[in-house]
């Protein structure tokens, strides 16, 4: 008998739809198009442009520059993008055309970079270095979104406990001379958020939204109300001593990529061991399964012995203390003051980069890495002197947000009972 | 030797609703006791205070002779007792080793799962219990029989001795069905106890060895299959004798209101769901299509009523296409829809009873002059539609949402039929009813069909397909496998085709003439 119940896998209509097909060939050519028309067409033949290979901060591990002739390169590129473009038109690409779109878009922004460069010099390794740098409080903020989410419980403040802990780190921090203490009492602050979070989410079932809006707007005002009063005044409680580079022996010194990772502050570190901790404890411990089975389908899990409650405040506790450490990053891993809203919508891009991520650790990290650098191009544009206002670099990775979570992507897969309350029956 | 289980007096009070009064029920070791009774009569309610899901007002649990005390499912599977429940307590995106294991987890030092160890004892249970499984499938890739059998390793994992099986045939096809009274009658041959709780009477003399009916949280009677039948089992049940076998007037099929020619529809993953469907509907008849849920029945109905796009094919409708049309244009053809879930698509639950019933009129003369409705119309209308249609309802103005589920269905019967229709789309249309109200919304379908409709039935309820098709249309993975006459076709061939197999024989005939009912 039980052969009459086989599994049988659905029919698909194929697998990108003609329309889909369509729209990203013609999307590839308009980039090769682009680059030709925009960058390579405009610059002269002979022009060389240069990729200085200085991390900064450390000598050791560093490379030789690289020189390409500005031109040629660009034009190689264009035409690869047209080629793909073609073929997507054609024939298609399947499974890899998501990839093949990244690739276009890769082969934009590196060609843009070539053409702003041309003549010129523009040092690559600083900017990846600062870009994992600037990915540090998006990943981290990414992190505690996955944490949050992955147990039921949408946590759109995030941002909220970010600000108030950027604030008291540097308070703090200041108050008792200690980077650690300060992060210790950022860390603190935040997780108090969290847990009046937790509670109105889950004990009184509030919209999540709404409690965690009304959780950002709450940091806001008492983040400026005491940086007004206080840290403005009185600049000696605003002076936290900061988080200092510290090389890693031996993987500091691989070449290339040992000085972009491994010379940095312990914030970067400590997101590489979240990354390790939160991918291992969900996916690999007791408590990871109880805590996704939690977000997936409450009752089943209640109905085997879960609590399903506190599983979900355990899961929003330690969504504040990741959310804490991001937020002391920007006083104490990066400016070394407080300033009125300097987490700047990170931690909003951080919930973007969790779902770009699609909730896993390491998706997270690589959207988080993906943003971190685009707002790496922006800075260091500025400095060099491109004729496109800084503002519009300022803007790419809003953009890119918005692009990506228009689900240029596609939908990926949410868990199935997040920002739905448990309740008993 | 005292019984394995033992209810004394379990009394449990809802805001306004007695639930259970007073039930005592006794289950020996190794035996299969039916537990009958309608949706609402209380069932659930006990078996999930059995549970530890509720807390009984009154009354006493004994285990083998001793009084118990269950406050929550972990004393209840500590104590033995496990459920299968009617709606899978599954984890889509877990393994089917995740899922047993959750909440008994194997683990090496420091909490880390031991998905191996685990695996390797489902495999013991499996193949001690022939229920047939691999450990590694992620459960949203298994067929609802198997996610059945997944459910019950759970128990088994847990060693659990008495199982409740909480209406475990509803997903399920009538050979499915009989799988798990084979799984069933090799579990009390190993020693375990089974509390099977149903509302079909076909199942209850197939597989009890007892059977208790619960009429309004009270239990009405006891007794044994071989001392009952249909008749005396659904008399008790109901409390009335109740008319099992809808009388049909014979009546000749007119001109084809509605074809639909090799549809194909995909759902939001561009997985087809309605795959090259072929149909053809004629005045005068019901088409009913069978089928287990979730073979794209569901998206068939949305289709032809406008509600979803169409990937390709072609639906006319008295001669118009309406393979592009909105929702609203094939009303006015003349198409009633009465939608398989009531409480989301059928009805505006915070509106009142008069305006849910001009919800596919209300901007039509006489009930809209302009912009402006007219009230007093709509209100005649609601007067004479609670009239003729049997609505119990205090008052026109009354939320419909505040209406039990039989008098919610019969505002969108009264809707629907109300109006001159000539196409008739019902989709599960007595899904969780009682009897009494089974009977009424199929007298109603009956005589839509002797006044010219054409009627679609969609109802993965077999029994209900069988009474009231002309024709037969089993629909499995997205395709029509077979469209047969009612007459003469075997309620095994049927079954045979809504698993996916398409018997050699042209058409087994019936053994036995009588329709089945509904029950």
């Amino acid at each position: 008998m039980a052969t009459l119940t086989q599994t049988i896998k659905h029919r698909r209509i194929s697998e990108v739809s003609p329309a889909r097909r369509l729209f990203m060939g013609i999307v590839e050519l308009i980039i090769g198009i682009l680059i030709y028309v925009l960058f390579a067409a405009r610059l002269a033949p002979e022009l060389l442009t240069t990729f200085n290979m200085t991390p900064g901060g450390i000598d050791v591990g560093q490379l030789a520059d690289w020189v390409v002739p500005s031109r040629l390169t660009l034009t190689i590129f264009a035409i690869v993008c047209v080629g793909i473009g073609a073929y997507q038109i054609v024939k298609g690409f399947g499974r890899a055309t998501n990839g093949m779109v990244g690739l276009c878009g890769l082969l934009l922004i590196f060609g843009f970079l070539i053409w702003q460069a041309s003549g010129k010099t523009l040092n690559l390794s600083g900017m990846l270095s600062s870009a994992v740098l600037l990915a540090v409080p998006i990943t981290l903020a990414a992190f505690a979104g996955i944490l949050a989410e992955r147990s039921g419980t949408i946590n759109i403040a995030i941002e909220g406990m970010m600000l108030m802990s950027c604030m008291f780190a540097a308070l703090i921090g200041s108050l008792t001379k200690s980077a650690v203490l300060g992060l210790l009492g950022g860390v603190l602050s935040a997780v108090a958020l969290a847990m009046l979070h937790a509670v109105l989410c889950i004990k009184y079932k509030i919209n999540q939204v709404v409690s965690g809006t009304v959780i950002n707007i709450f940091s806001a005002g008492m983040t400026a109300f005491i940086s007004q009063k206080f840290l403005q005044k009185y600049q000696t409680l605003n002076n936290p001593p900061m988080f200092t580079r510290i090389p890693v022996p031996l993987l500091s010194r691989i070449p290339f990529i040992g000085p972009i990772l491994f010379n940095q502050n312990v914030f970067v570190y400590m997101m590489f061991l979240i990354l390790i901790i939160l991918q291992v404890a969900l996916f690999s411990t007791r408590w990871g399964l109880r805590l996704r089975s939690v977000g997936e389908h409450p009752k089943a899990a209640d109905t085997l012995g879960i609590d399903v409650i506190r599983t979900r405040y355990v899961g929003m506790l330690l969504s504040g203390v990741v959310a804490g450490i991001a937020g002391a990053f920007f006083t104490l891993g990066s400016v070394g003051r407080f300033d009125e809203g300097m987490t700047a919508g990170k931690g909003f891009i951080g919930l973007a980069a969790m779902i770009f991520g699609n909730w896993y650790p390491f998706g997270a990290l690589g959207a988080g890495l993906l943003f971190g650098f685009a707002d790496a191009i922006g800075s260091k544009l500025s400095l060099l002197g491109s004729a496109i206002p800084p503002q519009f670099m300022g803007m790419a990775p809003y953009l890119i947000t918005m692009i990506v979570l228009a689900g240029f992507i596609g939908k990926g897969q949410a868990p199935a009972a997040e920002g739905k309350p448990y309740e008993k029956e | 030797m005292a019984p394995i289980l033992e209810l004394r007096g379990i009394t449990k009070q809802f805001p306004g609703v007695l639930a259970n009064d007073h039930i005592d029920l006794v289950l020996h070791k190794g035996e299969i006791l039916a537990l009958l009774g309608e949706n609402g009569a209380g069932k659930s309610t006990l078996m999930n205070i059995l549970y530890g899901l509720y807390q009984p007002d009154e009354g006493e649990i004994l285990i083998n002779g001793e009084v118990v005390k269950i406050n929550s499912p972990t004393d209840a599977i500590s104590r033995g007792i496990g459920m299968v429940h009617q709606h899978f307590m599954l984890i889509p995106v877990f393994t089917v080793t995740e899922n047993v294991m959750l909440g008994d987890e194997s683990v090496k030092a420091g909490g880390f799962l031991d998905r191996p160890k685990a695996a390797q004892r489902i495999q013991e249970i499996s193949s001690s219990y022939k229920l047939e499984v691999n450990p590694s499938d992620y459960v949203r890739d298994l067929p609802v029989g198997v996610q059945q059998r997944v459910e019950i390793i759970k128990l088994l994992y847990r060693n659990a001795e008495i199982l409740i099986f909480d209406e475990p045939t509803a997903v399920l096809t009538p050979q499915e069905a009989d799988e798990l009274f084979n799984i069933m009658r090799s579990l009390v041959a190993q020693g375990k106890s089974i509390i099977f709780i149903t509302h079909k009477l076909r199942e209850v003399l197939a597989i009890a060895n007892r059977v208790v009916v619960i009429r309004r949280g009270k239990v009405v009677g006891e007794t044994t299959p071989d001392k009952a039948d249909k008749n005396s089992l659904a008399a008790m049940m109901v409390g009335r004798e109740v008319n099992l076998v809808v009388k049909k007037k014979e009546t000749t099929p007119g001109d084809v209101v509605c074809s639909i020619s090799n549809l194909v529809v995909a759902d939001k993953f561009q997985n087809v769901v309605v795959d090259d469907v072929s149909l053809e509907i004629r005045a005068g008849e019901i088409l009913g299509v069978a089928g287990v849920q979730g073979n794209g029945q569901t998206e068939l109905v949305e289709a032809i009523t406008g509600l979803t796009k169409i990937a390709e094919g072609k639906i006319t409708l008295l001669g118009k296409d309406i393979s592009r049309a909105t929702p609203r244009q094939i009303t006015e053809l003349g198409t009633a829809h009465v939608p398989e879930d009531r409480q989301a698509d059928g009805l505006v639950l915070p509106f009142s009873v008069a305006e849910n019933l001009v919800l596919c009129s209300y901007y039509l003369a006489p009930f809209s002059k302009g912009v402006i409705l007219q009230y007093d119309t709509i209100f005649k209308n609601a007067e004479k539609l609670i009239a003729d249609f049997d609505i119990r309802t205090p008052n026109p103005l009354t939320p419909v949402g505040s209406l039990s589920g039989g008098n919610q269905q019969k505002v969108i019967i009264a809707r629907e039929l109300s109006r001159p229709i000539q196409f008739l789309v019902a989709s599960q249309p007595t899904r969780g009813l009682d009897v009494g109200s089974i009977e009424y919304i199929h007298k109603r379908i009956e005589q839509k069909r002797e006044e010219g409709c054409a009627v679609l039935l969609v109802s993965p309820e077999l029994d209900e397909i069988m009474e009231l098709s002309d024709r037969i249309a089993v629909m499995y993975r997205g395709k029509i496998l077979a469209v047969v006459p009612n007459k003469g076709v075997s309620k095994e061939y049927i079954g045979l085709l809504m698993a996916g197999v398409v018997p050699e024989e042209p058409m087994q005939l019936s053994e036995e003439t009588e329709i089945e009912a509904t029950l």
